[in-house]
């Protein structure tokens, strides 16, 4: 009798999701989810409004999501203690784009974003001791503390770029590069609303829609070009329609599973050769636009205060998985706890690691070649580069 | 006799390769006529066989086989992956080719004259210059940016300019400036197999100019090493340094100069960046005076780096006089050809100042 049970059990449990785990508690394995649905420009469908999403992503979503804004807000509080110059601009808020992008792609493919970087660095596979080394300029920063805040690369990741706008023709480069070595990757191209004006926008749209390049063009609107809203700066703010003959999306930003299945539909309409398409983010930052930003003065503190209630990336994601029963309070508390922990640990490195050595000032010039002399401050300061 | 001459240099590249490998051989080293445009055009065919991660892009080098014939051919053998007609667009098409280098190609960028690159100098100077040094090394960018630079005939202001001081003031970027086809086809295949960003600066008055090349230099690998300049003309009274078509301009004065009794060494550059100092201050400890000739404006200029450099070395000591620059006139250039001729170096302008410097 109790083994019938059991296996009757067994089989509703395969059947309907639910798995059983210890004690009496019942935790979900996965779930159909309703998303919002996206507006579409000159496409028939648009991405499924409905996402599948696993325990283990859920999870691993969570837990990409809270590391990004833990370490954001150090970055905030190193940058106060005067440890981490010169420009800081920091991606809390934001965090479901970074997360369900990266979810949605292989690491194979390729992505190049503006000066908000922090996160997408992340994502892309470097550690958090790397990125707060690179912010407080020590020698363990992934680029030896010579890049910065704006400039922090990894293999397939190409930054981190600080002219505004300037990364979007780069990335129509990276795909036309995909295309020509024929390797099914793509190339995820993020900007802002700020950069959605640049010239050289429009330019690297009618060259990527004429070569039909493998290219994800991604607005992450939050509103505010630094203190400028969209309403003061574009005159279309519909920026998933700007790509005018390229097909776009206009997607919930703060939703990570929303932001998987766009990006999970956009990457699947390059990689079957259809050419560019367009997604437009709606997100929002908590914080101003750098560090020398205190973010008040273009938009009241009612309305960041409302988002951080309402919208809340990782409080819509917890929610999700604790009223699916796919997590406890305790292990997402216990997951917090964890992740302050490796921060602190990372900002520990960041802040002890010392500094480039001076020898090291003038490498990197060049690639692959012999060492050159460089011409210091003054005629008699001649110092040594390598590659 | 003459019909048969321009054939040949007609049909270009494969006379001279039937030439070489029939083992045509004169009792002179250098046999060949070749014109500059040739060797651009056989510098990058041989290139983008070599390796097929190279390809050219930029405005009319395809369909049109290039806005100058540069690249004549070479969309007919490689077709449209390799050879990209791009629209209008340059800071767009820049940034795109910069991207692909980052991504594992080996572009060359094709600026119609490099006027227009000031459109997409944020690309050559943010994008790809200081991308290695950045990321300290985790990031490449192998790319060649080229095209006619400096003034041309008739072209007035904005279609004049020579950017050589603007680019060679940068880190991180090589910068170029070939004068004869030797110099073109060795420098060319230099900078496309260089992994760094290299700003190859070409004269639209001197693709038609054909010159005499070694067999040596028809080799599918010779290469002239980036940095080094060339002593064209050996002398003892005096050193002329330049670079592109105003060597041509020195020799000449040279060859008058000689007969009035003065010897001077000529000094073509090649490379602007960087500058091979110790070729001009070997020579100048030799010759005791110097005198700096170059198509751009004064102000900031080549012959401005030449004289800080010189008076920061071992040579300063060995100068005679102070150094002379010869230069464009410090003017935006103007259209009427009487105006446009003294608008920059001629000849006599140089002969002038050689004779000025010594005091003669």
């Amino acid at each position: 009798m109790k083994t019938m049970l059991a296996i009757i059990s067994n089989a509703l449990c395969r059947i309907t999701g639910r798995s059983a785990v210890s004690g009496s508690t019942l935790v979900r394995r996965f779930r159909t989810d309703p998303v919002h649905k996206c507006d579409v420009h000159r496409l028939e469908a648009g991405p499924p409004v409905r996402a599948e999403l696993t325990r283990e992503q859920g999870l691993q979503y969570y837990r990409t999501m809270q590391t990004v804004r833990r370490m954001e807000l150090k970055a905030d509080q190193l940058y106060k203690q005067k440890i981490i110059r010169g420009f800081c601009h920091l991606y809390d808020g934001q965090e479901a784009c970074a997360a369900g992008i990266e979810a949605a792609i292989n690491p194979s493919d390729h992505l190049i974003t503006a000066y908000r970087a922090h996160g997408y660095t992340f994502t892309r596979g470097v550690s958090v001791r790397e990125i707060l080394a690179e912010l407080t300029g020590r020698r363990g920063g992934v680029a030896k503390g010579k890049g910065g805040s704006m400039h922090m690369y990894a293999p397939h990741f190409y930054g981190g770029n600080g002219i505004v706008g300037a990364q979007v023709p780069l990335g129509a480069g990276i795909a036309l590069a995909c295309q020509y070595q024929g390797n099914n990757q793509i190339c995820v191209t993020l900007y802002g609303d700020g950069a959605a004006n640049q010239g050289q926008l429009f330019e690297s749209f009618n060259m990527a829609a004429l070569w039909k390049l493998p290219c994800v063009f991604i607005c992450e609107n939050n509103k505010y070009g630094m203190g400028t809203s969209v309403e003061r700066a574009s005159a279309s703010a519909d920026y998933y329609k700007r790509g005018d003959f390229i097909p776009g999306l206009r997607v919930d930003g703060m939703d990570v599973l929303c932001v998987r299945e766009a990006a999970k539909f956009a990457a699947d309409h390059c990689r079957a050769g259809k050419g560019p398409i367009i997604m437009e983010l709606q997100t929002y930052r908590y914080h101003g636009h750098s560090m020398s930003d205190p973010g008040v003065s273009y938009r009241t503190r009612e309305e960041i205060q409302e988002v951080r209630s309402k919208s809340d990336p990782i409080s819509l994601l917890k929610e999700r998985l604790l009223s699916n029963n796919m997590a406890s309070v305790e292990e997402l508390k216990e997951m917090d706890i964890q992740i302050r922990k490796e921060v602190e640990e990372a900002a520990q490195f960041a802040t002890s690691d010392p500094e480039p050595p001076l020898e090291e000032l003038c490498n990197h010039i060049f690639s692959n070649d012999p060492p050159l002399e460089v011409r210091g401050t003054n005629p008699w300061s001649k110092l040594k580069s390598i590659s | 006799m003459a019909a048969s001459l321009r054939c040949f240099l007609r049909s270009g590249k494969r006379a001279v390769l039937v030439a070489v490998r029939r083992g045509i051989h004169s009792s002179s080293p250098a046999a060949v006529q070749v014109t500059v445009r040739d060797a651009l055009n056989q510098a990058m065919d041989e290139e983008l066989e070599r390796d097929e991660r190279v390809f050219l892009l930029g405005e009319e080098v395809a369909q049109y086989d290039g806005a100058y014939k540069v690249s004549r051919g070479l969309w007919k053998k490689y077709g449209d992956k390799r050879i990209i007609d791009t629209p209008i667009s340059e800071m767009g098409f820049t940034g795109i080719a910069v991207g692909a280098a980052m991504a594992g190609l080996r572009p060359i960028c094709e600026f119609m004259t490099f006027n227009f690159s000031m459109q997409a100098i944020d690309q050559v100077i943010n994008s790809a210059a200081k991308t290695y040094y950045m990321s300290a090394g985790l990031q490449a960018v192998p790319i060649v940016f080229r095209g006619p630079n400096g003034s041309s005939a008739g072209v007035a202001a904005q279609h004049s300019q020579c950017f050589a001081a603007w680019y060679a003031h940068c880190p991180g970027l090589k910068v170029v400036s070939p004068w004869n086809s030797e110099d073109a086809r060795g420098l060319l295949k230099a900078a496309i197999r260089d992994d760094n960003p290299v700003v190859f600066l070409e004269n639209e008055l001197m693709y038609g100019v054909p010159f005499e090349v070694s067999d040596e230099s028809l080799s599918k690998d010779f290469t002239i090493p980036i940095g080094k300049a060339k002593v064209e003309r050996q002398g003892s009274h005096i050193t002329l340094v330049s670079h592109s078509r105003f060597v041509g301009h020195c020799l000449d004065a040279a060859a008058v100069l000689a007969k009035e009794g003065v010897d001077c060494e000529v000094i073509n550059l090649r490379t602007i960046r960087p500058l091979d100092v110790e070729c001009i201050e070997g020579s100048v400890m030799k010759t005791n005076h110097l005198v700096t000739v170059e198509g751009g404006w004064p102000q900031f200029g080549v012959g401005a780096e030449i004289c800080a450099r010189i008076m920061e070395g071992p040579a300063f000591n060995f100068l005679d006089a102070p150094v002379t620059r010869v230069t464009g006139v410090d003017i935006p250039m103007p259209y009427a050809k009487i105006l446009e001729e003294n608008s920059i170096p001629q000849v006599k302008d140089i002969i002038f100042s050689v004779k000025k410097t010594l005091n003669v």
